[in-house]
Parts: structure tokens; C-alpha cells; sequence
């Protein structure tokens, strides 16, 4: 750089300083919204405390439940793979309270739309756990009814489903519906165009939408500081709506900034953006080897913020709840690890003809002609076996 | 609406009107389909009567118009959207392809996808450049998705009927060069199925293929034949995906020989699949290689040289003369 160029810079710069610029990005810590500290004391919060003043222990046991047996399903599937049931696992390991508190604040007529990893989600819509691994094993691409439960098929195309959230939106408020609509993604989603354009769409249209953002930190091997130089719900706000970050292992947290913003958007006053700030405790996948790319440190610094221990402390000196129920729940949760080990391994391989069966809902004449041509071919194997 | 002539940009004005008439369901969406009527007018006047929670003008993002047309569609809408032109429609290939022509067999066929997406495509209207291309091969190739194109004002009337009452998603094709031409457009007649070829004309020595803005083409093409002699049959085969092969195969085993012309690049275009397929069904009738006629494989030209990259009355007459010199 020559003497001239650094000259010439120097009074644009000092020019543009407004003295705003000194005042320094909020870091996460003052900006996180907390209900429940890593021991499980519960701290006060002006805004977010009204959203769960009236919980009650049973509520707060109930919160505890979801998030056990969601853990263990997941561990279940982790094995299953390990197997050879499963071709793939995508874990939540570390996101339950992410899942089970922004889950349990949608009512029955709210829609989902979630990513390939939502599987508390998922628990807290009703749909039954092992009907999830059916695409994981390799039976099917889906195939539970997303309207019987109002939770979309899993998008494993990253970011898509925020933009189908927003239409869906679009179409509850021309519907004149109070019902919401909940659109999950990651970190390394965020930067996807489907992403931002829904950002875009829905606050044109004031969806009502809440574009849950679980920021595991991690995006496979890339970190967040890959993704992005804000705080990603400070994105929010160059969009026109508010966006905020939440402790994504505090149960509670996420049950209140949920519902907060869940019922902004049944008032009408248009989407929201919740940043649950969690951690990725396991893999991306079961294909996947953290190892190659984050210290051991890290997850366990993590670990001391396990979004099941602080419920327990919190329920264990704070609540009437005694070990049985503790006692019942692990047992419930081997009986659940059981149930899906067997409905697993008995999943039957899907006819060979289900890959002709509803590639259009009107048919359609080429299918027609290559089912036909299929069908040939395979009864010419039959007919060879029976001459023998 | 009485049957009158009508222009094939107003027929589909007028097909959209009928439909949002008919289903409140029905939506039109796209950038500047509003006010503005559309950058060539075909939704002239539907926000004026329909208003604006009806016929959407949209941010400027096709993923953003096609990805929520999606999300619509689940809460039970039925969609229409347009692309403003052929070359802008990538942005959203990715919903198209991997959501939209995909949804209906991941869930089993337990939810529809009831979208169809208007794309004015083709060239010879001297526009700059992604605005004369003709991608219709591109989502031909995609399973789930439905791929038309019509070539005059009363197919195209009856066509967006059809496509919007489709339960699949239908891509539907404008041949923009013919927006203007016009045609008797009957309201109250029966339309043919949506996916079934018509022969535009019958002949006995050869058989031209086309669609969209190539049937005009293939007309002037058959017209200049016969004053040599020559008998064409002009099929148009209205449908890219699925391909009426029945009523090509009944023809080239009448006339022997097969032209396909379209203004897609004659590489991987329609054109190849209907060539294998013809030689495979037709295989003991054929006098002659089924021979293509279309666009080269390089990027569509400036507007100073599209009509020598468009196949025109002079290149299909020349395939016409190379077949039946067999």
C-alpha cells in the first residue's frame, strides 16, 4: 500500500465515524433470554415470565418426559444404525429443550414445517416416533400424513421448507385463521436464499410465521462464525421484525419466547425470529466424525448446560416431585427403546411396484408404459423359476 | 364469455378469469401480475376484479414466489404463478425440482401439489438475452411434474382450464411470439384431453412434430411442400410431458418418415426422446432416420442472429428433403 492510498483513506474514515459504530455488537450472553440457569434455578425475566407463570410441576414434569423419552428414541436410533436397521441417523442429541419447549407452545391447529431433525418436534405433534425412521431405513422418502398431525414431511434440501411455512402462512391469514405456523432450520441454513426470501416474503405479507432457528453452532464441519458476522436474530430486524436469541437448552426459555411469539403472530402483527442457542452434542449424522473438526473441550463445556439436568435439579429442589417418578419415566423409556427396536426391525421392505405409486396424483402415461415394462420384466423371472 | 377470435395472450386472460370465477381457491402470483397486468398483459385487469389478496404481486425472488405457491397449495390454494421469462425461471429450479414435482410421492399421495407455473418462452421477438429461451426439456426430465405448451388461442384457453384443475403441478409454456395471433376460442365447446397430440394436418408422406410456437412453423412448412408435391402430416403434440407417442406411432407408420422440430437445442431436447422412441415402436415402418430439427448447442444468440439459430421454413423444408431422400 503506498503512503498516498493510506493518506487518502484516513479522513473518510474518521469522517464516517459517528461514534455509533464504538458501541459494540451485544454479545450473546447479556442478549440471551434465560429462564432456567445450568443448575436449575430459575431466574426472573420481565418480558418472558407471563408466558409460563401459570406452569404447573405436572406441566413442568410433563416438559421432563418429552425430553427423556425423546433422548432415548433418539439413542435407539443412533443404535439402530450402528446396526445395520437404519442407513442413517440424524441425532438431536443436546437440542431437546430447543424442540420440546418451542413443540409444546403450538397449539393442535399451528402447522410445522421442519428440517430432517426435529424429532421432539415431531414427539410433541403426536406422530409416532417410528413412523421417523422409515426414511432413515430406507422404506420410504416420508410417508406419514403431514395433515393428521399438522407436521410436514421432513426437507432434507436445507432451507425449503421456510418458504412453504411462509405460503402456508400466507394462506392461514387469508383463511382468517388464528392459527400459526412454525418453520425450523439451522445455522448453516441461514444462509440459504430460500431462507432469507422468506424472511422477505413474510414480513411483505405479515405471515403469520415464527422461523425457529436452532443454532447448533455447528453446520456438518463448518462453524457459525462460517455463516455469518451477526448474531444470526439480529438478522431479524434488516427485515423489519423483531429476532431474538434464546437459551436453546433452557426448556423453559423456549416454551415462553415460543408461545411470545406464536401469539404475536395470531394478533396479526407478523413473523418472528427465534434463535435458540443450543449445541449440537453428537454428530451431524451418523455418517459424520466431529473429530476431524472441534475439540472434545467444546462438547463438554457444553455438557454442563444439559438441557434434561437443569430440569431435574430445578424439578428435584423446587417441586414436589419425588424419585418415583424418575423411577417410572426410566423404565417408560426402555419400554419406548423396546417398542421401537421391534417396530424397526420388522418394517417390511416396500413392494417393488411402490416406486411407480403416486409420482403423479392423475397418472400419467410414461409411468403407465414403465410400470408395465417393470411388471414384464419381473414376470420373467417367475416364469424361468417355475420351468424349472 | 360468447366464442369469438381471440389473441393466445387474451385467451389465457380469459381462461384465468374463468378460473378464479369458478374456485375461490384459485390465486394468481408473480412479479408485476397486478397493476401492470403482466410485462406481456396476460393477467390484465384480474387484480382490478379479483383484488390484490387474489392476484399477488410478489417480491422480485422466483424461489421465494414458487416456494411459497407451495406452501399455498398445502393450506389447500391452488396457485398460479408466473415466471416473468424462460431464463429467469432457475432461481426457482431448486423448488421446482426438489419440492414441487417430489412432495406428492414423499407423502404417500396423502397431500397434492395443485400449482401450475405460467412461463412465456421461446424466441423471435428480438429480446435480449434469458428472454427467448426454451428450457422445456429441463422439466420434462423431472418426474412429478406435468409439461404443456399450447399453440394457438383455443388450446391455450383450454389448456390453463385443465392445468388448473390439474392435481398435479403443470408447467405451463407460453409460446411468447404467438401472445398476438388469433383464433376462434369457443368456451362452451369439449375440449380433448390435456395431454393428447392433435393432427394439425393430415398427409401422407411425412410427419412433422411440434409444439408450441413450431406448429405455426410446421404449417408454413407443409403448405410450401405441397406446392412441391409433397404430403406433410403436422402433428402438434401439445404435451411434452407426458409425450402423446400413440398418435405419433399411428402416423409415422402411415407416412414413414419423422421431423421433430422445436426451438430448444436439438441436444437432450424432446426431440431425442421422441426419436428413440419412435425408432423403437416404429422401428419396421421407418423409410428414414428420424431427423431433428431445433436450436444448436450454444447460448441463445443476440436478437441479430436468432433467425438463423431458430428453425425456420427454409431448415425444416431442408430435414424435410434430407428424410426423403432416403
Amino acid at each position: 500500500m503506498t503512503v498516498e492510498s493510506t493518506a487518502a483513506r484516513k479522513p473518510r474514515r474518521s469522517a464516517g465515524t459517528k461514534r455509533t459504530s464504538a458501541k459494540k455488537p451485544p454479545s450473546p450472553s447479556t442478549e440471551l433470554v434465560q429462564l432456567l440457569t445450568p443448575e436449575g434455578k430459575r431466574v426472573k425475566h420481565a418480558e418472558y415470565d407471563p408466558y409460563v407463570a401459570d406452569i404447573t410441576p405436572e406441566e413442568l414434569r410433563g416438559l421432563y418426559r418429552d425430553m427423556v423419552l425423546t433422548r432415548r428414541f433418539d439413542a435407539e436410533a443412533t443404535s439402530l444404525q450402528r446396526q445395520g436397521e437404519l442407513g442413517l441417523w440424524a441425532s438431536l442429541l443436546g437440542q431437546e429443550a430447543a424442540q420440546i419447549g418451542s413443540g409444546r407452545a403450538l397449539r393442535d391447529d399451528d402447522y410445522v414445517f421442519p428440517t430432517y431433525r426435529e424429532h421432539g418436534v415431531a414427539w410433541c405433534r403426536g406422530v409416532d416416533p417410528t413412523n421417523l425412521l422409515g426414511m432413515f431405513r430406507g422404506v420410504n422418502n416420508g410417508g406419514w400424513d403431514p395433515n393428521s398431525n399438522n407436521f410436514h414431511l421432513y426437507t432434507i434440501v436445507i432451507g425449503s421448507q421456510t418458504l412453504h411455512a411462509t405460503g402456508y402462512a400466507m394462506g392461514v391469514a387469508k383463511d382468517g385463521a388464528d392459527s400459526a405456523v412454525i418453520a425450523y432450520f439451522g445455522d448453516g441454513a441461514s444462509s440459504q436464499g430460500d431462507v432469507a426470501e422468506s424472511f422477505t416474503f413474510s414480513a411483505v405479507y405479515n405471515a403469520p410465521v415464527v422461523f425457529f432457528c436452532q443454532n447448533n453452532q455447528w453446520a456438518i464441519s463448518e462453524p457459525t462464525e462460517k455463516q455469518t458476522r451477526v448474531p444470526l436474530y439480529q438478522r431479524a430486524q434488516g427485515y423489519g421484525f423483531p429476532g431474538v436469541r434464546v437459551d436453546g437448552n433452557d426448556v423453559l426459555a423456549c416454551l415462553a419466547v415460543t408461545k411470545w411469539a406464536l401469539e404475536r403472530a395470531r394478533r396479526g402483527e407478523g413473523p418472528t425470529l427465534v434463535e435458540a442457542f443450543t449445541y449440537r452434542m453428537g454428530a451431524h449424522t451418523t455418517s459424520d466424525d466431529p473429530s476431524r473438526y472441534r475439540h472434545d473441550d467444546e462438547r463438554l463445556s457444553w455438557e454442563a448446560k444439559d438441557p434434561i439436568q437443569r430440569l431435574r435439579s430445578y424439578l428435584a429442589s423446587e417441586t414436589d416431585t419425588n424419585e418415583g417418578f424418575f423411577g417410572e419415566l426410566e423404565a417408560e423409556s426402555e419400554a419406548l427403546g423396546r417398542r421401537v427396536r421391534e417396530v424397526v426391525r420388522a418394517m417390511p421392505d416396500p413392494d417393488h411396484f411402490a416406486i411407480f405409486e403416486n409420482v403423479y396424483a392423475d397418472g400419467h402415461a410414461l409411468v403407465d408404459e414403465e410400470r408395465a415394462q417393470f411388471a414384464a420384466y419381473q414376470a420373467s423371472f417367475v416364469t424361468e423359476g417355475e420351468g424349472e | 364469455m360468447a366464442a369469438e377470435k381471440m389473441a393466445l395472450a387474451k385467451a389465457i386472460n380469459e381462461s384465468l378469469r374463468t378460473a378464479l370465477d369458478a374456485d375461490p381457491k384459485v390465486l394468481i402470483m408473480g412479479e408485476d401480475v397486478g397493476k401492470l397486468g403482466g410485462v406481456f398483459r396476460v393477467t390484465d385487469g384480474l387484480q382490478k376484479d379479483f383484488g390484490e389478496d387474489r392476484v399477488i404481486d410478489t417480491p422480485l425472488a422466483e424461489s421465494g414466489i414458487v416456494g411459497t405457491a407451495i406452501g399455498l397449495a398445502l393450506r389447500g390454494y391452488r396457485p398460479v404463478v408466473e415466471i416473468q421469462f424462460d431464463g429467469f425461471v432457475f432461481p426457482a429450479y431448486d423448488q421446482i425440482v426438489t419440492q414441487l414435482a417430489k412432495m406428492h410421492a414423499r407423502a404417500l399421495g396423502k397431500i397434492k401439489l395443485p400449482v401450475v407455473i405460467r412461463i412465456p418462452y421461446g424466441g423471435g421477438i428480438g429480446a435480449v438475452e434469458h428472454h427467448s429461451e426454451s428450457p422445456e426439456a429441463l422439466f420434462a426430465h423431472v418426474a412429478g411434474l406435468k409439461v404443456v405448451s399450447p399453440s394457438n388461442a383455443s388450446d391455450a384457453y383450454w389448456m390453463m382450464q385443465q392445468a388448473v384443475h390439474s392435481d398435479d403441478p403443470v408447467i405451463f409454456f407460453e409460446p411468447k411470439r404467438r401472445y398476438w395471433d388469433k383464433a376462434e376460442v369457443d368456451p362452451e365447446a369439449i375440449p380433448g384431453p390435456l395431454h393428447k397430440a392433435r393432427v394439425v394436418r393430415e398427409g401422407s408422406d411425412l410427419t412433422l412434430a411440434a409444439y408450441g410456437p413450431m406448429v405455426k412453423v410446421c404449417q408454413e412448412v407443409a403448405n410450401a411442400a405441397q406446392e412441391e408435391g409433397k404430403s406433410l402430416e403436422v402433428l402438434d403434440l401439445r404435451s411434452v410431458s407426458p409425450i402423446d407417442f400413440d398418435t405419433v406411432q399411428a402416423s409415422v407408420q402411415k407416412t414413414g418418415r419423422l421431423v421433430v422440430v422445436h426451438e430448444a437445442p436439438v441436444f437432450f431436447g424432446s426431440g431425442a426422446e421422441i426419436a428413440a422412441r419412435i425408432t423403437e415402436r416404429c422401428f419396421y415402418h421407418l423409410e428414414a432416420p428420424v431427423l431433428r430439427v431445433g436450436g444448436y448447442h450454444a447460448p441463445y444468440p443476440p436478437a441479430r442472429l436468432e433467425d438463423e439459430y431458430l428453425p425456420g421454413l427454409d431448415r425444416v423444408l431442408d430435414a424435410v428433403d434430407r428424410s426423403l431422400a432416403y
